[in-house]
């Protein structure tokens, strides 16, 4: 008996250093290509030319002023433009879902099934299958290179409004619409003042997805912002691939990238529990 | 009841349908005007002949289902392009998933198992989840840069002797895909992870227990009591995850430099659908793709659907 539960107890032993020695090698994976990346971004070009090292160069800020300062890519500006379309989008996208859901959550209307179903219907169709017509009409109104043409559309985000109207479902008992009238608020009020800060959890959580979708889009941005004051940092990282690469200072480049990629990880590296959390919250069990 | 005088009463009587409907307003004509209304013109020009030669338009011309057609002719080659990428799509989709839903699996059941009590969870999840929000663009110029031949990953494999000389990554069909499959993996294997431990964490633990009492192995727990009630979730990430696959191209677009290098096997059918929306504007054969793309996504979307709806019951 004893011998046995010994037996059992290595077995287990075994299999945790097992289990512990994957997860590590995971965790370096996804670690190595990042911190490849903060390291190379802090050496010149004549030491990146010299191989593969884990040794920072001390020439961050070097590259940092070479590659704000590029002529051809003007990464400051790239980044402001996508502050402003993924800034905008989040904010609408999460105010006019959580409208949407709460909308098809507490009145009562003909259309309601109906209008529920569509979203639902609709919610896994890619953006991409209606690019073609977007595209067309936008060459056609002379709406290219304009940044709000990017924005507007997220007001009608079908996975977000399914996320809210869950959220709603889960956590708002219809009584406090009932209290809010009675006391007189009129409709509008109720939803600004009552229901959006019941919402906040949820609002913030999608807030921060929605704004790293737009923060990384590239597809669409790519067609339509073709002048060089109108590109999103995605569309610029493309140039980048595309441009002669052996005139390229390497430091620079990879600062570039860096710069692409550090708002996401820094917001992400502040919020993660919340953001994590999220994840499962998104998914259809709820 | 008939008689409602208390302000309750008439809080109640009053219809408030309107109101409902101007809430869902805003979202229904957005939707309309920048989904739908691009979504039927999608349709509608893939039966036209309509793209841009230099500065002039042909078209629009309706021809029918020659663009259709077009798709389905093969080239000088030989090949059928659109089969050509769809194959391309499935392949490198399906060695990126393979690994991905094996081991968000094996995580998920350790990570979730009370025998193995699994310590650092928090950090461990935050950083597999992290590559997931990275911009997949960036991501992939990253990788660029990393394997190109005058890169750092060329030159520890050529000072540790793995190879002699530097390896272009980028024009081996091999290498190229395997790396786009990497960079999916990377990506999506974290938030696998979490979707799956979520499905797990809401099986009732008393199953577990009992099953332990009645001395049942790791494995046969695995395959008689996880999985079996695991399977609408995985089901869901499945095809969701087949789904996103469809779309890839942001990866393999910067890999390949957005010609599909090398000899256009790392070509997607996103990245054929760009093509033609791109330089020549070719609407009636971006509508074409995008409609064969729409279908493919329609029944991939009922099957989620059906497994949602399963889940009910």
């Amino acid at each position: 008996m004893n011998s046995k539960n010994k037996a059992a107890a290595v077995k287990l032993l075994i299999l945790r250093i097992f289990v512990y020695a994957v997860i590590i090698f995971l965790c370096a994976l996804c670690l190595f290509f990042f911190i490849m990346l903060f390291v190379n971004s802090s050496r010149t070009n004549s030491q990146l030319q010299r191989g593969f090292t884990l040794i920072p160069g001390g020439h961050f800020f070097y590259n940092l002023n070479n590659a704000v300062h590029d002529s051809s890519i003007n990464i400051p500006r790239g980044m402001l433009n996508s502050l402003i379309v993924a800034g905008l989008s989040s904010a609408l996208t999460t105010y006019f879902s959580a409208l949407t859901a709460y909308g098809i959550y507490v009145y009562n209307f003909k259309l309601k099934k109906l209008a529920y179903t569509f979203i639902i219907a609709v919610m896994m169709i890619p953006s991409q299958v209606s690019a073609a017509g977007f595209v067309k009409i936008a060459l056609e109104l002379d709406l290219d290179n304009k940044l709000w043409v990017l924005i507007i559309p997220s007001i009608a985000a079908p996975a977000v409004f399914f996320y809210m109207h869950q959220y709603l479902k889960a956590t708002m008992p219809l009584e406090i619409v009932e209290a809010a009238r009675i006391d007189g608020s009129g409709e509008f009020a109720t939803f600004n003042r009552i229901v959006l800060p019941i919402m906040k959890p949820a609002i913030a959580v999608q807030m921060i997805f929605s704004f790293v979708a737009s923060w990384n889009n590239y597809f669409l941005p790519a067609i339509l912002l073709t002048k060089p004051g109108k590109k999103t940092v995605p569309v610029m990282i493309a140039q980048l691939r595309s441009a002669d690469y052996s005139k390229f200072d390497m430091g620079k480049v990879y600062m570039f990238i860096l710069l692409a990629i550090l708002p996401v990880i820094v917001v992400y590296f502040i919020l993660s529990k919340s953001i994590i959390k999220g994840v499962t919250s998104g998914s259809v069990k709820g | 009841m008939k008689s409602t005088t208390t302000k309750e009463a008439k809080a109640k009587s009053i219809s408030y349908a309107k109101w409902g409907y101007i809430f869902i307003l805003p979202f229904f004509l957005v939707y309309a005007v920048f989904t739908f209304y691009p979504q039927i013109l999608t349709i509608y020009y893939s039966f036209f002949k309509y793209f841009r030669d230099g500065l002039t338009w042909i078209g629009p011309e309706f021809i029918g289902f020659d663009n259709y057609k077009a798709l389905l002719t093969p080239t000088a080659e030989g090949t059928i392009d659109i089969l050509k990428y769809f194959g391309n799509t499935v392949i490198m989709w399906v060695m990126g998933a393979v690994p991905q839903f094996v081991i968000a699996l094996a995580l998920a059941v350790f990570f979730t198992s009370t025998r193995l009590n699994i310590k650092g969870q928090s950090i461990m999840k935050t950083v597999i989840y992290m590559p997931n929000l990275i911009m997949a663009s960036a991501f992939s110029m990253l990788f660029f840069t990393l394997f190109s031949t005058v890169g750092p990953i060329n030159s520890l494999f050529v000072s540790m002797g793995i190879i002699d000389k530097a390896f272009d990554f980028f024009f081996c069909t091999i290498s190229m895909r395997t790396l786009v499959a990497l960079l999916n993996f990377l990506m999506w294997f974290g938030n696998t992870t979490i979707l799956l431990m979520a499905g797990i964490q809401s099986i009732d633990e008393s199953l577990f227990e009992s099953a332990r009492l009645d001395g049942a192995s790791g494995l046969r727990v695995f395959f008689n009591i996880t999985m079996p009630l695991l399977k609408p979730i995985f089901i869901y990430t499945f095809i969701t995850s087949m789904i996103g696959g469809l779309q890839m191209f942001d990866v393999p677009n910067i890999l390949s430099n957005r010609t599909g290098q090398p000899n256009r096997t790392s070509e997607t059918m996103v990245m054929y659908l760009n093509n033609y929306l791109g330089v020549s504007k070719n609407f009636g054969m971006a509508g074409a793709i995008s409609v064969v793309l729409f279908i493919l996504t329609a029944v991939l979307s009922v099957i989620v659907f059906k497994t949602i709806d399963r889940d009910k019951d």
